[in-house]
């Protein structure tokens, strides 16, 4: 129900661990905050801060990824689902159950929780929201919308689905379990029913990208590694100038907020197969067992670009061949099994996070597209999102700076 | 068919544990109650009596045909007994649990009847009941009653054509022949037995089972664009099968979170059957049963939003608000909010069907939660 509060559970055990957290938060640590009833979770990355985890934050194994669209036309309603949404996942992210949990009711009621993640470690989940352009020709919102947030144009070989494109908002609900992911995504969109529906979704396996250096550096579908070069999580100074909204670029309710791109892109994972070593690692700018890039022996050591073909990805991709243009990255490999033809329906569901979409995926994304990389893969599903700020304490919630209009 | 709902298997089984209506002649047991039924009177020898085997002895004085019932206080049926003559008498036994029952004398076995408030007494006495509920299960099953009551005439239409084999003529009877049943189903799944024989889809019978029912004669008339000689036996069988169903509504158990669970239970129908086009595959009449669904659901919503509304009144703002805009949505597949001339479900695109799905679960989530409002206090 739209009047679903936190659960007195919830209120009575989880005041006090709210503000802990929060405080954690604060220092940006990887936090296992939590003492007291159930299993003691080892695993909790805070949900409060200034930013919203699971952009800047250690990237997990694996995604849900789902976009909706808004069907009520009530703000007061809009803005409650807001606010179950931020209550529910304060609890899941704690490794708690919705509300009142998933067992243990009325018999004659279906349980708040869906129950499957009942036992499982909080595995890192994040839940990160986003607003998409639409959303703002909505509940009276236009004069909101940031510059920043454009629809993207079109680019070279694009081919998208609009139903995998687009949506008014979205939640990226990334954890080590696949498991507690889906229950995140799946426990949202019913607190939803009657006021968004999933437009579309994603589940994602195997990180493309870390933000985490010290960590092996994941491979992608195409067996390469990718990410070497992303922003870190520690790395404040790239952070700020990159990733997060500062109060010069404003709007002011966006401030320390970001804004998300999200691409599904298909690989034509059986004709890559086919290519010759030589030509791959030709293709990327790598080479496919070290990563180093061309010329270089370790994966490490600075690229030089003009030892690169002028169409290798990560010469077309750097930086230095982008006016600087930054982006972090925290893609996931995805497989949705095989199609009609018998070739895997796989690739890489692309996420990248920055200040603003202008400087930042467009100028990288229209400088691709002499990259011989596209032969071997296609643009099928676009969205872009504004991503608020951090939810700072117990009484904050989800997208309030936009609907109060009080940072 | 469905699989049978473990809900109603154990609803069943409680009600079979509960009561078990028998017709046999009393054996002088520990409760005689002795019933004189005229025409325009209901004596009962007592009032209260000891909880357990307990023997009505009946005498009809009057001058029509009568019949006597024990009643629970929502009107469910314990034991009954049909057809006394005038001047002759009966004799009907049941194990009767403690708390407060009606009997009731029906002459010209008509209406509601002449009641007469009665107590079984004794140890486990019944639990509480708020009375607004046992009114409102008392009207649900009236209204169970009524449809099952309205559909024979309908069916017997739709069974006539067949037999006659009149394409075109069983054909319009088709769809108008379901709405009753289709309004009321959960409580016609309650018995398990009728679901089946009734209402199976192809794809629901397993190795064996025969296909019998409306969708069996929906394929001939649709897909063979024939009338058989096996299909005129099966339009017989429907018919008897639906008049089991009637005769059998008043013993349903029925229940305020029955009723809650069962209005959900018909958007569940909607969900999974009706939104995807495969309930009606050849007909292509869904709309006519989604229609008929929700009917159903507002009516058991209806009956319950007194005690829903007190105990959570954004409950039932909500589902006021999804019900209105479920049938806001509907009216645009007909010309005339009064008929049930809906558009035909093949020619309503994906887009539309997605809006559908998704008008189903806006309102379906909330109404899960329906049984809940109704027994918290």
């Amino acid at each position: 129900m739209s009047s679903e509060s936190p659960s007195r559970r919830a209120l009575i055990g989880w005041g006090g661990a709210g503000l802990a957290l929060g405080a954690a938060a604060a220092g940006g640590a990887v936090a296992v905050a939590r003492t007291g009833d159930d299993a003691a979770p080892t695993t909790a990355i805070p949900f409060h801060g200034a930013h919203q985890a699971g952009i800047a934050t250690p990237v997990q194994d694996r995604l849900h990824f789902a976009s909706f669209d808004v069907k009520t036309e009530d703000r007061a309603a809009f803005v409650q689902m807001l606010k179950d949404w931020t209550a529910a996942a304060r609890r899941m992210t704690t490794g708690h159950p919705v509300g009142e949990g998933g067992f243990g009711g009325l018999p004659e009621a279906p349980p708040d929780d869906t129950g499957e993640a009942l036992g499982l470690q909080p595995s890192r989940l994040t839940l990160t929201i986003g607003f998409g352009p639409s959303l703002f020709e909505k509940f009276g919102l236009a004069d909101a919308r940031p510059e920043a947030l454009v629809e993207l144009p079109k680019f070279a070989g694009d081919n998208l689905d609009k139903n995998r494109s687009g949506g008014d908002l979205c939640i990226q609900a990334c954890a080590d379990d696949p498991q507690v992911a889906v229950h995140a995504i799946r426990n949202l969109a019913r607190i939803g029913f009657g006021k968004v529906v999933i437009r579309w979704s994603q589940l994602g396996f195997g990180k493309t990208s870390s933000t985490t250096p010290e960590a092996q550096t994941p491979r992608n579908l195409m067996g390469f590694k990718d990410g070497t070069r992303n922003i870190a999580g520690t790395e404040t100074d790239r952070l700020k100038k990159f990733v997060w909204v500062s109060e010069k670029e404003g709007p002011d309710w966006m401030v320390s907020g970001s804004y998300l791109v999200a691409r599904r892109i298909r690989m034509h994972i059986e004709t890559w197969d086919r290519t010759s070593l030589q030509e791959q690692e030709d293709i990327i700018g790598r080479d496919k067992g070290e990563g180093a890039p061309v010329g270089k022996a370790k994966e490490r050591d600075e690229p030089f670009l003009k030892a690169m073909l002028p169409t290798a990805h990560v010469r077309l991709a750097h930086p230095d061949s982008n006016d600087g243009a930054t982006i972090l990255r925290r893609g996931y490999s995805f497989t949705d099994g095989t199609d009609g033809l018998g070739r895997l329906d796989a690739g890489l569901f692309f996420l990248a996070y920055q200040k603003d979409v202008r400087t930042g995926f467009v100028p990288v994304q229209r400088n691709l597209a002499t990259d011989t990389l596209n032969e071997y893969i296609q643009h099928v599903g676009s969205a872009v999102y504004a991503v608020p700020p951090g939810v700072r304490d117990k009484d904050d919630w989800w997208g309030r700076t936009l609907f109060t209009g009080e940072a | 068919m469905r699989p049978v709902r473990l809900s109603a298997v154990a609803a069943i089984a409680a009600a079979l544990t509960a009561v078990t209506g028998c017709t046999e002649k009393g054996d002088g047991g520990d409760g005689v109650v002795n019933v004189t039924a005229t025409d325009d009177k209901c004596e009962v020898s007592t009032k209260e009596f000891p909880a357990g085997h307990v023997e009505l002895a009946i005498e009809n004085k009057g001058s029509k045909v009568t019949e006597v019932y024990i009643l629970f206080p929502d009107d469910r049926v314990v034991t009954e007994r049909e057809n006394i003559g005038p001047g002759t008498k009966q004799r009907v036994t049941a194990e009767v649990k403690a708390g407060d029952y009606q009997i009731a004398c029906k002459p010209g076995m008509k209406g509601d009847g002449i009641r007469q408030n009665v107590k079984a007494t004794g140890d486990g006495a019944a639990a509480k009941r708020d009375p607004r509920l046992d009114k409102a299960v008392a009207a649900y099953r009236q209204y169970a009653q009524q449809q099952a009551d309205e559909t024979l005439p309908l069916a017997e239409t739709f069974a006539k054509a067949v037999k006659d084999g009149d394409i075109e003529a069983a054909k319009k009877a088709y769809a108008p022949s379901r709405i009753g049943w289709e309004r009321t189903e959960p409580v016609a799944e309650s018995f398990g037995d009728i679901d089946p024989k009734v209402d199976v889809r192809e794809d629901g019978l397993e190795d064996g089972q025969k296909w019998t029912g409306w969708h069996r004669l929906e394929k001939s008339l649709w897909q063979d664009k024939k009338i058989t000689a096996e299909d005129k036996t099966l339009a017989d069988q429907l018919i008897t099968d639906l008049k089991d169903w009637q005769n059998r509504v008043g013993k349903a158990e029925i229940t305020p979170t029955s009723m809650a669970n069962g209005a959900k239970e018909l958007l569940d129908e909607v969900a999974t059957g009706k939104v995807t086009g495969e309930e009606e595959r050849y007909s292509h009449t869904d709309l006519v049963d989604f229609k008929a669904n929700v009917e159903g659901a507002e009516k058991s919503y209806a009956l319950l939003k007194t005690v829903a509304k007190e105990n959570d009144p954004a409950l039932t703002t909500e589902l006021d608000k999804q019900f209105a805009a479920l049938d806001t949505l509907l009216d645009k597949y007909r010309e005339d909010t009064t008929s049930y001339d809906f558009t035909s479900y093949d020619k309503v695109g994906d887009a539309d069907r997605k809006e559908l799905s998704d008008a189903v679960n806006a309102l379906a989530e909330p109404l899960s939660k329906l049984a809940a409002a109704v027994v918290v206090k």
